[in-house]
């Protein structure tokens, strides 16, 4: 497959990889995907008091597409309050990455990643309302 | 992605061959100066086309033990799979309209299966035994008095296992059942002998053996006769079983790809098993959780399917861009559905994402193999680092225990 020259540079040089302490109140932990189904994304954020994402760390099982969407979207949400980042749209990354249309499952899977951690920090800290994720 | 760096290693040897140059050096006076109609009756130039067609036929039917006579040539396996079984369920399907066959068959044996069915015909897809091969048993069980022809590979196109086609030969033959096998993965890899293994129709591919892309045969017995319906029809030629003008060129190369192969097969058997279980060896001294699809004695030569875990399959190829090997990954496929041939074996379906196709053949040297090795456990050790389910295996997290979200 062709892949346009970004998503090789994420492919390539992933930003954010790592892991966090998932228990740490101030990190939200979002595991999304399946192995059955050949992608696993595992995002984490870290938010400030203030409510911004101040860092933001990514694993993924998956092609080449699935790690570089978990990859672009590390960088995106750093600096971001809470309600900007949940906002993010797969479209958004499908075409910042230019992914071909068998691909656009990695950019939504990397939008439920990072709404999934959004809602378990949120969950974590009593904010109570949990929203969309899986 | 575009610029052109040194020709990647290839290996990728079950997919197709490069032509050997001593069979490209073979035909090449058929395309100018020897350009005959085989079929020309009137004028040297038939004649000798038709001479260099009898030679390679003979050269065909030596490899597997047949008479030339029964060589029906065609453009390759794909329409030799197609001819033998409808041409045979055409024939005899009134009486007998019941066939078997294998679930991890080349996709061209299963689709003809399935367009035989849409047709009334009865099919029965046998499984397969955690190691690739099929349950003589099963096979037995499945024979019924309106079977005409039962259909398994000599060797599969992904997993290199090798079917043991002698005995399934001896159960068809003891039941009055035809027995046709795909041996496109096998002629030229393994000996065979068509009356030995009493083997009643066989479909080989040049390709796959250093002969030219676009030819192959359908062996079909004499004696006792079997019978096909031709699929293709016109001016009768191929005994009217496959009508069209003979390639002469091609024709010429798969001959001399074929005798090539039987004078070299036995030295060149013990060269590609002594390179491949060395690749085996160094990937499993360097990489914990390396897993060998198919039966590990029962397997040919060149293949090796190994399966990566935690790593996907796709993901591992955008990572060793030099080297030229296959995937049983769904990423690589339009159908983002992983290979049936490894759902079949029972293998996990996470760990069917993590497969990679080794295939090594004649021009495969160690020093590309020891490049390839070290560059593929380099990527799988990248991977890994970045893999979540490498995390949680190394936490001790069984990733079976959770509960996934199937997307």
């Amino acid at each position: 497959m062709a892949y346009s020259e970004k998503l090789i540079d994420h492919y390539e040089n992933p930003r954010n990889v790592g892991s966090m302490d998932k228990n740490e109140t101030s990190v939200g932990t979002g595991l999304v995907g399946a192995p059955a189904c050949g992608d696993v994304m595992k995002l984490q954020i870290k938010v400030t008091p203030e409510g911004i994402i101040e860092d933001a760390k990514f694993k993924t099982f998956g092609c080449g597409s699935a790690i570089a969407s978990s990859s672009l979207i590390t960088e995106w949400v750093k600096g971001k309050s809470l309600d900007e980042a949940g906002s993010i749209k797969n479209s958004q990354i499908a075409a910042e990455l230019a992914l071909p249309p068998v691909k656009i499952h990695c950019s939504i899977l990397a939008e439920d990643a990072i709404k999934a951690a959004i809602s378990d920090y949120k969950t974590k800290n009593g904010q109570g309302e949990v929203e969309a994720a899986e | 992605m575009n610029e052109l760096k040194a020709k990647p290693i290839y290996l990728d040897y079950q997919a197709t061959t490069p032509t050997d140059p001593r069979v490209v050096d073979a035909m090449l006076p058929y395309f100018t100066e020897k350009f005959g109609n085989p079929h020309s009756r009137n004028h040297s130039y038939g004649w000798e086309a038709e001479d260099a067609v009898e030679v390679a036929r003979d050269q065909v039917a030596k490899i597997i033990g047949a008479s030339s006579k029964e060589i029906i040539f065609t453009s390759g396996a794909t329409e030799s799979n197609n001819l033998a079984l409808k041409g045979v369920m055409k024939f005899y399907g009134k009486k007998k309209p019941h066939l078997i066959t294998v679930v991890t068959e080349h996709k061209c044996v299963l689709d003809s299966a399935r367009h035989l069915e849409q047709e009334g015909y009865k099919v029965t897809y046998l499984g397969v035994k955690e190691n690739g091969l099929i349950d003589l048993d099963q096979l037995k069980a499945a024979i019924t008095d309106e079977t005409a022809i039962v259909s398994v590979m000599g060797v599969n196109n992904e997993i290199g296992v090798i079917q043991p086609i002698k005995a399934i030969g001896e159960i068809c033959r003891e039941r009055g059942v035809f027995f046709h096998t795909d041996c496109a993965q096998a002629v030229g890899k393994i000996p065979l002998d068509v009356d030995d293994m009493k083997i009643d129709l066989m479909s080989i591919s040049a390709h796959k053996l250093y002969g030219p892309k676009g030819v192959g045969a359908l062996y079909v017995r004499r004696r006792p006769r079997v019978r096909v319906i031709a699929q293709i029809t016109g001016g009768g030629q191929e005994r009217g079983m496959r009508s069209g003008t003979l390639p002469t060129p091609l024709l010429v190369g798969f001959g001399k790809a074929c005798e090539i192969a039987q004078n070299e097969m036995a030295e060149e058997n013990a060269r590609l098993t002594e390179l491949r279980d060395y690749t085996l060896k160094r990937f499993r001294d360097r990489l914990d959780d390396v897993f060998l699809n198919g039966d590990e004695e029962q397997r040919v030569s060149g293949n090796l399917n190994i399966s990566f875990a935690y790593v996907e399959g796709e993901s591992l190829q955008m990572g060793i861009k030099n080297i030229a090997v296959s995937s049983g990954s769904a990423c690589t496929s339009a159908s983002l559905e992983p290979s049936y041939v490894l759902r079949a074996l029972g293998v996990d379906e996470e760990l069917a994402h993590t497969s990679l196709r080794i295939g090594i053949g004649r021009f495969t040297t160690k020093e590309e193999l020891d490049e390839a090795i070290d560059a593929i456990s380099t990527e799988v050790e990248r991977l890994r680092e970045m893999s979540p389910l490498w995390e949680m295996a190394q936490e001790g997290i069984d990733i079976k225990s959770i509960e996934w979200a199937e997307h």
